[in-house]
């Protein structure tokens, strides 16, 4: 099906299965109850989800596949982010052709980056990004402030020409919409305590995702995604076959930052303002953390690793030292202080440094990512299971 | 003219600056070979080791003075700092006041600590990884960092002013024939500069003319003969990421009464220490120094109003712009050796 063997298939159900019915699987807990601030099921947090999980996927092809480490992808998500409010602004409210031209910029920024930057590799390539992206910053808050509105950020306003939807009398300010279909409008489900919200948003982010999803599983099964393997396992090699390694980077670059564009546009689909910040080298270094930490080269690891990131950014952000003390109010008062304050640094505004010790940590201990944990745990269960049941056969050979 | 020199001035701190920081990066590279994207980080922990030696100078004791009230008609309630309290009132005054560079001696310890402790305990795992990887472990590690920073000192910026003696300025015009205020320059500045100029000297010295120094540069030419011929050239290398450390350690301090340390300082010196490294050559040390400088003025020549107004916002991008020449045309850098990293 869909050109895909057996396994991918159901992998890209199991996918679609799961993102589809994420507004369900992701609120198991009833409103009312405690455990309520772990659900995850609301459109803001669930676009998130799927608009840095396509982020992630593009960032892949090119690290995993490649492995040229940039340290500069933000800079496309700016872009089209900024692409996709100028349309908004300038031609219409609908999604849909701010996605397509937020795309097609983010493509020609890339093909312009990858060009000077894809003629060094290692660490210069990495610099050089981290160059172009930090230059593409401070040009946004400077020189470009009549295209991108400096520190203030991008927003729409009540006199944008806005020229396909210049016949409707806008009262206030207009919403994102495709043909008609308000992106924040929300179908709201309460089934005996819980409750559940489908959104236009969400169901459209989720879509586009299965989509990237599905055309970067084409691209790591194909001759391409094979050739761009092959540069990073031995370029040298390569070369000395007779082959021209550049084409292929190049093209791994452009479609992994039109990607970011993708992910850009869709982020300022939901929320129609764009700011400088998006663009920050902490933003490109936050997608360097969802690849890894979900499994650089692997297909779902990126997925993974943004929802993980993007779920325990919001968790994390939430606990405070009065929902620590109700936690651990089981124990005596005094361990139970002493618990608090140890963990306290931690959470809420403290999250940044569990994330840079959990990145650390990951890097240390799993290079390949939650993937490549997932594949330990699973191996050592097998292996018990063989042991069971075989466990005189396997005396080694020698 | 005068406004020439006035750009050359401004831009000796900041190239100071980088070419500190540059320095030590270069270090850590030629001597371990691996990519440090904590540099920035140890900067700025410098930096915050000022803060931390005003704060512990500034301690004080609570007494109540019975002869005087404040303005609600009660006791007043006089802070008097302990050094104070030891050294007599004059005395302890000049130490407060010359807390940024007696944050020094703090500094040098701590920093070359945290450096031992980083090398021994991280870094050295990663000498056979992928350059990929030392980037992404050291930038983990950058953040963990700059956190511990922001939890401890929060997320403001921290002014810390320069003894009261070099607070003014110098009416650098007058020494070479213009007239007064023409070249105006601050007297901390000066000493930033000169400050520079000795720990980048005794860090060449060291190199060149101590038998230790020789034997790191042997190291750095041919490792493994080094370690063939029975010299211990880890304990060495380790040694070289404390000093790397101390240096981009007191440069942080120093600079505090330049620019007010704040927890993410770091990340913003380290992007252009690294150009500043790329442009100099991968590993050379007269490179990074050299690039360090010349990129530092070079930015407070583009943030001049008339070069401003003939390429907006130059100032902003002109060092990434340089460095992306560079690395185009001339990949090793302007002193890189051959074969160095040539990627």
């Amino acid at each position: 099906m869909l050109k895909l063997d057996r396994k991918d298939t159901l992998l890209l159900v199991i996918v679609a299965l799961m993102t589809l019915a994420a507004p369900i699987i992701l609120n198991p807990f009833p409103t009312g109850s405690a455990l309520a601030q772990f659900n995850a099921g609301y459109p803001d947090l669930m676009q998130r989800f799927v608009i840095y999980g396509i982020f992630a996927i593009g960032f892949n092809i090119l690290f995993g596949l490649t492995g040229y480490l940039s340290f500069g992808h933000a800079a496309f998500l700016g872009v089209g982010s900024y692409s996709a409010v100028w349309m908004f602004k300038l031609l219409s409210m609908n999604v849909l052709p701010a996605i397509v031209f937020s795309v097609i910029i983010a493509g020609l920024f890339a093909v312009v980056i990858g060009y000077v930057s894809l003629r060094r590799s290692g660490i210069y390539f990495s610099i050089l990004t981290l160059a172009f992206a930090q230059m593409s910053f401070n040009m946004a808050y400077s020189v470009l402030t009549p295209i991108t509105n400096g520190e203030t950020g991008l927003q729409l306003t009540l006199n944008d020409p806005r020229i396909l939807d210049g016949a409707r009398a806008a009262t206030g300010l207009p919403v994102t919409n495709l043909f008609g279909f308000e992106m924040r409008s929300t179908a709201h489900l309460d089934i005996a305590g819980w409750g559940f919200d489908f959104s236009v948003g969400y169901y459209l982010s989720a879509v586009i995702m299965l989509l990237a999803f599905y055309l970067s599983m084409r691209i790591f099964r194909s001759p391409f995604g094979l050739m761009l393997r092959a540069i990073k396992s031995n370029q040298n090699r390569l070369s000395y076959t007779g082959l021209n390694a550049r084409p292929y980077t190049l093209a791994a670059f452009v479609i992994s930052g039109m990607y970011a564009g993708l992910a850009g546009g869709l982020l300022a689909a939901m929320d129609p303002l764009a700011g400088a910040e998006r663009m920050q080298w902490t933003a490109s270094g936050e997608v360097v953390l969802m690849t890894i930490l979900g499994g650089a080269g692997t297909l779902i690891g990126p997925v993974l690793g943004a929802g993980f990131i993007k779920y325990f950014e919001n968790i994390f952000s939430k606990i405070n030292d009065s929902i620590l003390h109700q936690w651990f109010s089981f124990m005596p008062d005094g361990i139970e202080d002493f618990l608090v304050t140890l963990v306290h640094p931690f959470i809420g505004k403290g999250w940044h440094l569990t994330l840079g010790l959990l990145f650390m940590a990951v890097v240390i201990f799993l290079p390949g990512g939650l993937v490549e944990g997932g594949q330990r745990i699973g191996r050592l269960f097998r292996r018990n299971k063989a042991g069971d049941t075989a466990s005189p056969a396997t005396t080694p050979a020698e | 003219m005068d406004a020439i020199i006035i750009q050359i001035l401004n831009g000796l701190d900041k190239g100071s600056a980088y070419a500190l920081i540059a320095l030590g990066l270069t270090l850590i590279f030629g001597t371990l070979g691996v990519v440090n994207f904590a540099h920035g980080a140890l900067f700025m922990i410098g930096a915050f080791c000022a803060v931390t030696m005003q704060k512990l100078l500034t301690l004080s004791t609570q007494t109540i003075d019975p002869e005087k009230v404040d303005f609600l008609g009660k006791p007043l309630v006089v802070d008097t700092p302990y050094v104070v309290n030891w050294f007599g009132p004059e005395t302890g005054a000049a130490i407060i006041d010359w807390a940024v560079p007696l944050a020094i001696l703090l500094a040098i310890p701590v920093m070359i600590l945290i450096g031992f402790v980083m090398e021994r305990g991280l870094i050295k795992h990663f000498y056979k990884r992928a350059h990929a990887d030392q980037i992404l472990v050291t930038f983990g590690l950058a953040i963990v960092l700059q956190e511990i920073i922001k939890y401890f000192y929060g997320a403001n910026p921290i002014p810390s002013p320069a003894p009261a003696v070099f607070r003014g300025s110098l009416d650098f015009g007058v020494w070479i024939g213009f007239e007064a205020n023409q070249i105006i320059y601050p007297y901390w500045r000066l000493v930033y500069f000169a400050f520079s100029a000795v720990i980048i000297g005794g860090v060449f010295a060291f190199l060149q003319f101590t038998t230790f120094g020789m034997v790191v540069r042997a190291g750095m030419a041919d490792r493994e003969t080094v370690g063939i011929l029975g010299i211990d050239i880890d304990k060495r290398f380790t040694l070289m990421f404390g000093l790397a450390a101390a240096v981009a350690g007191v440069a942080g301090v120093m600079y505090v009464p330049i620019l007010s340390p704040n927890y993410n300082m770091g990340m913003d010196f380290l992007v252009l220490s690294f150009v500043v490294v790329v442009v100099g050559g991968m590993g050379s040390l007269p490179g990074a120094v050299l690039a360090g400088f010349l990129l530092g003025i070079l930015q407070s020549f583009a943030s001049m109003n008339e070069i401003k107004s003939l390429i907006p916002g130059i100032d902003q991008i002109i060092i990434y712009l340089v460095a992306i020449i560079i690395l185009l045309t001339r990949p090793r850098g302007l002193m890189g050796r051959k074969g160095v990293m040539e990627g």
